[in-house]
């Protein structure tokens, strides 16, 4: 493959195995290029989670991992993290500041910057998810759609390449699913959702990956993959 | 992706294992109360009770190694007994000087105070075998059957159930601040004072969190009819032979303990 075609994200024969023995990722291969959006499907405990979590060094396989050209090392995890902004599935794992304007203010003030550029980018990640006014509310006190969308400006803030989502739509309503959507949408980052969602996959990825036991079983365009009953159905996704 | 530290021996087949829990509890309790009641400076004897504990280790088939390593941890409290060493009257080892203060260390004292430490690393060792060889469920039995008060049991129960949520909740909150603490151009990582203030608005957000939970938890207890009481099927009698092995064991402490006022 083109190595213009891996700049974002390049993954290959990624292994790993839980401390306890068991197996999560299997010989992944993954070749993603910059402004991608790409949908990670299939079942519970396939592997989604798992592949994400390698993406910033928080967990390290055995395998080849690089994003934005640079290696996933345990030395080089510092830089990593601020080009991969990663959103955990509870919003309450991320935000834990009690105000929004700290919880997004973290990232930044962890990185060094001065007071100034942090303020500079809390107010401009928190008008990207269009909730300017939140920055002095109190975090525990958000809606569930409020605390999604405050954890994906606590990333914006670190101005990441790419960003990878771990079920960013799981238990929101079908208008904070929807503003969550529009959100992913205006985003020039290059993505990697992993989701149950697959109505969200379809709106958002042109691209799709299904994993199923730690093993990449399909990867290709969304619209002839989710089309495939067949291959869903096997996958435990219809 | 689950911590259970604290659950990784109760599974064995040894024969300690495979007691009733009450009649572990029961030996142990025993056991301590001998150890308590043990007169000071009896060495032999103390031998003998080490003897026992060790016994039961090696039936539990732990490992001594493992179970000294978890003794340990009693040696802090056991310097709670340091005051012994220079307020109990004697014959004079030294004078230690602290400030304008001399304080007489005598050989009563050290005695006493070395009699303390080894009693309570004693008891922490049989403490050990008990709940490292006896899963939580069958030990809230074991207090139940003794009458332990139900909300206490109660309050044990349910307080490891949620332990380990709320240690899980803790681990996931540190790895979503791990992926946020990236390196920057400059000197990254913040001041120490904003880091201990990030750390304890967590540790406020896993209280408030914990607090939150138990209202639901209670909820739904309500939901399901709880009044305030506990109630559990009743549970089968000690078998005879397991009776006979705690009637030992008691009677082997009892002689220890009479042999232990000669020594």
């Amino acid at each position: 493959m083109a190595q213009s075609a891996c700049a974002a994200v390049d993954i290959r024969g990624l292994d790993f195995a839980y401390p306890d023995g068991q197996v999560a990722l299997r010989q992944v291969n993954l070749c993603v290029a910059p402004g991608e959006r790409i949908g990670i499907v299939g079942p519970n405990g396939a592997g989604k989670s798992t592949l994400l979590l390698h993406l910033n060094g928080i967990l390290q396989g055995q395998g080849l991992i690089a994003v934005d050209g640079l290696q996933v090392t345990r030395a080089k995890v510092g830089v990593v993290r601020a080009k991969v902004g990663m959103v955990f599935q509870n919003p309450d794992d991320q935000l834990f500041s009690p105000t929004v304007f700290d919880d997004v203010a973290y990232g930044p003030i962890y990185m060094g910057l001065a007071g100034v550029e942090v303020r500079q980018r809390v107010a401009q990640a928190l008008r990207q998810i269009a909730m300017e006014k939140y920055a002095n509310r109190v975090s525990h006190h958000l809606s569930l759609g409020e605390k999604k969308r405050v954890a994906i400006a606590t990333v914006l803030a670190m101005t990441p390449t790419v960003l990878s989502l771990d079920e960013p739509s799981a238990g929101l309503d079908p208008r904070g699913r929807r503003l969550l959507i529009h959100l992913l949408e205006a985003l020039p980052q290059t993505m990697l959702i992993s989701t149950h969602d697959l109505q969200l996959v379809k709106e958002l990825c042109p691209r799709t990956l299904l994993l199923d036991e730690g093993r990449v079983v399909a990867d290709g365009p969304t619209v002839k993959l989710l089309a495939d009953e067949a291959l869903l159905l096997a996958h435990g996704l219809a | 992706m689950h911590s259970n530290s604290l659950d990784l021996y109760c599974a064995g087949a040894s024969f300690w294992h495979r007691l009733d829990s009450r009649v572990k509890l029961i030996i142990t309790l025993a056991y301590v109360l001998s150890v308590s009641l043990m007169p000071v400076g009896a060495w032999p004897a103390y031998v003998l009770l080490a003897g026992f504990v060790f016994s039961v280790a090696v039936a539990s088939e732990l490992g001594l190694w493992m179970l000294v390593r978890r003794a340990l941890l009693a040696l802090p409290f056991a310097l709670a007994a340091l005051p012994l060493l220079v307020t109990t009257p004697g014959p004079v080892i030294l004078n230690i000087s602290v400030g304008k203060w001399l304080l007489p260390l005598t050989y009563a004292g050290l005695e006493r105070f070395l009699s303390v430490a080894f009693k309570s690393w004693l008891s922490v060792q049989m403490a050990v075998l008990l709940t490292a060889t006896t899963c939580l469920p069958d030990l809230l039995v074991a207090l139940r059957a003794l009458h332990l008060p139900g909300l206490l049991v109660t309050s044990v129960g349910l307080m490891w159930r949620y332990l380990f949520v709320l240690v899980d909740e803790a681990m996931r909150m540190l790895r979503a601040r791990e992926s946020r603490s990236a390196a920057g151009k400059g000197r990254s990582g913040g001041s120490v004072v904003w880091r201990a203030r990030v750390t304890g608005n967590m540790a406020g957000s896993v209280f408030l969190r914990g607090y939150e939970r138990s209202e639901r938890i209670y909820s739904a207890m309500l939901a399901r009819g709880y009044d305030g009481t506990i109630r559990s099927l009743p549970v089968e009698p000690v078998p005879a032979a397991q009776r006979w092995v705690a009637a030992l064991a008691i009677g082997v402490l009892l002689v220890l303990l009479v042999l232990g006022q000669w020594m």
